[in-house]
């Protein structure tokens, strides 16, 4: 068993450094989280809730407990320490007690010597469930009659924003917009996995695939009853994350067994297994209205946005919050109201994944204005260019926009790459049709479509959170030349954090070898979390403070022995939302804009995208090949949401839990992507960088439903386009009433008022 | 038991008779370069040769193997030396994550042995049922293009 220590010797900031981890991955060496193994390992099995809500009324492990090979089965009642956990309140039992509120949630576990005996003997746990009543529909989740997920109600949070005087404004023409979009599975190729070692200490070693080491810390060491420096977090390779990886998931399972049977104990969920054992992406439906002049000027902007939030908060109440600040779009609008609510259903939980928030809104403001630029007869281009905002715009919560924002030259630089030539309908090669490989159309009834969007997106933590970034750089003096390590406990999941951290010291110290040393809690304090577009800012600019430290100590001195300093990088302080949503929430932002061109046969609802030009703000780029690369594949997943991905649901239970049915583009369906980026540094941040991780998934999706009306001229409003809505078998998704605004006491996370159990944002600020 | 060779090197194995050939390659074998990802044969990423196929292997039954020989992801580098489809994947930029790149390698290495130089539709048709979540596949389709160049 070991994870995987990375080295690269060649390339700085701002060129195409090959990727640091890149060898091992393509000869099979890189060790995930599913590979790692020791000797006399056992196996864990989760068992799970097949019901959205019941009582348990008993469980019965006799049988299991008897089963050839078992040496351990745990429920509820076992668990050593706090019984729930959770990141921002700890409202997730461990193990379901007394009641179950989704399908898949966790009831007991097995461990046993090989992976089948833990199977065989997980299907012999015996759980007597008494059916409740359960609520599966957020908006039925609001009714005053809905059944209650907690004792509390179902509002998780509600933003109010109030900006300006939307119900006075002086507004020549409304437009009314519905839009929904779907649940999405990050669908990270690499499923859930870990291994936990029991330590001669009473403690734990455990090595997992995680987005941030020290919030599962926080979260796993009060489950087990034990003081955080008896859990030490070591990160195995990671499959791709997505979000996915933020919540625990077998962490505190796998602890639990190894604690119980003094053995190292191995948990890897299989993909349906995956589906259950990750939160995803919320649910929206969204009521927006524009209102404008008669000469394209965006005068007031309301909004209504509900978000399905699951059995339980996860990040919900983070994402709500950014849903709502953005939701009427990158526009100057001077009269604003958002009513933003996420709720608790009895549907599996939603937490984060790629965009956290932006991806819904983006569907519908984008769409909204389409539909106002045909109202007012004006261009869609020239009217987001009309409107757009700049640096020194007056946001919907009131914050000013002090950093760059150059939306007008990421949308005119997008619309201005060349248009794909257009194809002959007849004698094509057939894969080349909508449906290709299905061999079921010789283009009989193509059409073309041209679709557009733009949206934007914060980086980092927001709403006051101080997720400051610590790194160590170490420099050492060998006979081949200096060679430096990087030690830090952020999370390279694929994106290619650590190669930039390796061409930072490569271009600040001059150094060739650059190594970095596998992430853990036993070394460094936090990194933050890997996700909201934030590490390249704030990791870099750890490792980048680190390094001129050693330059500064190295000024007058030559290198004779090694040197190590290390660095905490604080983003600039935010605040919270005050009653009426203003305040000053958001780090930085970064734009993105994109073009889909589709064709469509409209007789049987298939797609081919035939292009998606893309132009992403980035402030700077330090490396243009991991850059695009970030770009083309967050255009797939907004490409794949816009399509084809959807959860299924039926009373709460996924019914298409496997890559047989939930499907994601493949390469086929994957188009040719021209990525060009604007780089106008970003002030205070390092080298001027923006994250860039997300947006290209924000705005795929509405480009690419966007020019599927273009091509059907119907009004699609629902985010997948499915062939049914395509050819008009299903007609738009009605918009019933408008959510209704619950009664909460302010803006922040029901659970909070009640002072339920502290997650990670309440924890790190009283670390302050 | 099985008896197989697996990269060249003979085993006799006394594999669970449930067994795929992808769990005895991972879990009797210790080759864990072939990843689990789906179990349905639907993303690739087990993708392996039995008697030169290409197959996934979490498909194929571990006791077919038995007669056979398998090659896998890790045959494909020469000690120090990437196989020339790995060091085009690297060049390309088209590994991130990187779970799926020992199927993609495979399938690319399988696919380049029967055709030289493949067109766009060829490659996207092979590959079509290696699933990656990271690239979007652009950088992918470039590492087969260049791949196909530095082999001709």
């Amino acid at each position: 068993m070991s994870t995987t220590r990375v080295t690269s010797v060649r390339d700085g900031i701002g060129e195409s450094a090959r990727r640091i981890d890149g060898v091992p991955k393509v000869t099979g060496d890189y060790a995930y989280a599913s590979d790692l193994r020791v000797e006399r390992m056992l196996w864990g099995v989760t068992v799970r809730s097949p019901h959205a809500s019941a009582r348990i009324a008993a469980i019965d492990i006799q049988a299991a407990a008897g089963s050839p090979g078992v040496a351990a089965v745990l429920t509820a009642a076992d668990v050593p320490g706090r019984k729930t956990f959770g990141l921002e309140f700890c409202d997730q039992p461990v193990l379901a007690e007394d009641v179950v509120r989704y399908v898949g949630e966790p009831v007991a576990l097995v461990a046993a010597e090989t992976l089948e005996q833990a199977r065989q003997a997980a299907t012999a746990v015996t759980v007597e469930y008494e059916l409740l009543p359960s609520v599966t529909d957020m908006a039925e989740a609001l009714r005053p009659d809905a059944p209650r997920v907690h004792a509390f109600g179902n509002v998780l949070r509600h933003i109010h924003i109030l900006h300006g005087e939307p119900d006075t404004a002086e507004v020549d023409v409304w437009i009314d917009g519905y839009y929904e979009t779907a649940m999405q599975d990050q669908a990270a190729l690499g499923p859930e996995g870990g291994l936990a070692v029991p330590a001669a200490d009473g403690g734990i070693d455990l090595y997992i695939a995680t987005q941030w080491l020290h919030v599962d810390r926080q979260q796993i060491a009060p489950c087990l009853g034990l003081p955080e420096e008896k859990v030490r977090v070591t990160l195995a390779g990671v499959g791709g994350a997505f979000g996915s990886r933020e919540d625990l998931h077998m962490q505190v399972h796998a602890s639990m067994l190894a604690l119980r049977t003094r053995r190292a104990v191995k948990i890897a969920y299989g993909r349906e297994e995956s589906f259950h054992g990750h939160v995803h992406r919320h649910p929206s439906r969204i009521w927006i209205r524009y209102g404008a002049t008669r000469d394209g000027r965006l005068v007031a902007a309301d909004v209504r946005l509900l978000l399905d939030g699951g059995a339980y908060a996860s990040s919900s109440p983070a994402v709500i919050s950014n849903a709502s600040t953005f939701a009427p779009g990158p526009y100057e609008v001077p009269n604003v109201r958002v009513e933003g609510t996420v709720v608790y259903t009895n549907n599996p939980p939603c937490g984060a994944m790629r965009g956290f928030g932006a991806p819904q809104v983006c569907f519908a403001h984008e769409g909204a204005m389409d539909q106002l630029a045909a109202e007012l007869g004006i261009d869609p281009i020239e009217l987001r260019l009309r409107n757009a905002v700049r640096t020194g715009s007056v946001l919907p919560t009131g914050q000013v926009l002090a950093g760059s924002a150059p939306v007008r030259e990421v949308i005119e630089r997008c619309v201005a790459m060349p248009l794909p030539e257009e194809e002959p309908t007849a004698g094509r090669d057939p894969i080349s049709y909508p449906g290709g490989a299905g061999n079921v159309s010789r283009g009989e009834s193509l059409q073309r479509g041209v679709g557009f969007a733009v949206g934007y997106k914060n980086i980092a933590y927001s709403e006051g959170f101080d997720d400051a970034a610590e790194a160590t750089v170490t420099v050492r003096p060998t006979a081949d030349g200096p060679v430096a390590s990087i030690r830090t406990a952020a999370v390279e999941y694929g994106q290619g954090l650590y190669t930039i951290l390796a061409q930072i010291v490569r271009t600040e110290l001059g150094v060739d070898e650059v190594v970095v040393e596998p992430a853990t809690t036993t070394e460094n304090d936090s990194a933050g979390s890997t996700s909201a577009s934030r590490q390249t800012t704030m990791s870099g600019g750890a490792v980048l403070g680190a390094c001129q430290e050693i330059k500064r100590a190295l000024a007058d001195r030559p290198l004779d022995e090694p040197i190590s300093r290390t660095f905490t990088y604080h983003h600039r302080k935010t605040t919270e939302l005050d009653e009426h949503g203003q305040g000053d929430p958001h780090v930085a932002f970064a734009f993105a804009a994109e073009r889909a061109v589709v064709e469509v046969d409209v007789e049987l609802g298939l797609v081919r995208v035939v292009q998606v030009a893309a132009v992403q703000d980035a402030g700077r780029v330090l490396n243009p090949q991991g850059a695009t690369g970030q770009v083309e594949g967050g255009t797939a997943m907004g490409l794949g949401l816009a399509v084809m991905e959807e959860i299924q649901l039926a009373e709460g239970a996924i019914r298409n839990a496997s890559f047989t049915d939930y499907l994601i583009p493949t390469i086929l369906d994957a188009p040719p992507i021209v990525t060009e980026f604007v780089e106008v540094p970003e002030p205070d941040a390092p080298f001027g960088v923006k994250g860039i991780g997300e947006l290209a998934t924000v705005v795929a999706t509405p480009a690419v439903v966007a020019a599927l009306r273009a091509a059907t001229g119907r009004a699609l409003n629902r985010a997948p386009a499915t062939p049914e809505d395509i050819v008009g078998l299903r007609g738009p998704a009605e918009s019933g009433e408008r959510a209704p605004i619950p009664n909460v006491p302010g803006q922040k996370a029901i659970p909070e008022y009640l002072g339920l159990g502290l997650g990670q944002q309440e924890l790190m600020k009283a670390r302050e | 038991m099985v008896r197989t060779i697996v990269n060249g090197v003979e085993h006799e194995l006394d594999v669970w008779p449930g067994a795929s050939l992808l769990g005895m390659l991972r879990d009797d074998l210790e080759l864990a370069g072939s990843k689990n990802a789906c179990e349905q044969g639907e993303c690739g990423s087990c993708s392996v040769w039995l008697d030169g196929d290409l197959v996934c292997s979490c498909l194929v039954p571990a006791i077919q193997a038995d007669g056979a020989a398998v090659r896998t992801v890790e045959s494909l580098a020469d000690g120090g030396t990437l196989h020339t489809v790995q060091d085009a994947f690297l060049r390309a930029g088209a590994v991130q994550c990187g779970f799926c790149i020992p199927g993609l390698v495979v399938a690319t290495a399988d696919l380049l042995e029967r055709e030289a130089d493949p067109s766009d539709e060829t490659i996207r048709e092979a590959l079509a049922g290696n699933l990656c979540r990271c690239t979007g596949y652009q950088k992918i389709l470039e590492a087969v293009h260049l791949a196909a160049e530095e082999l001709s």
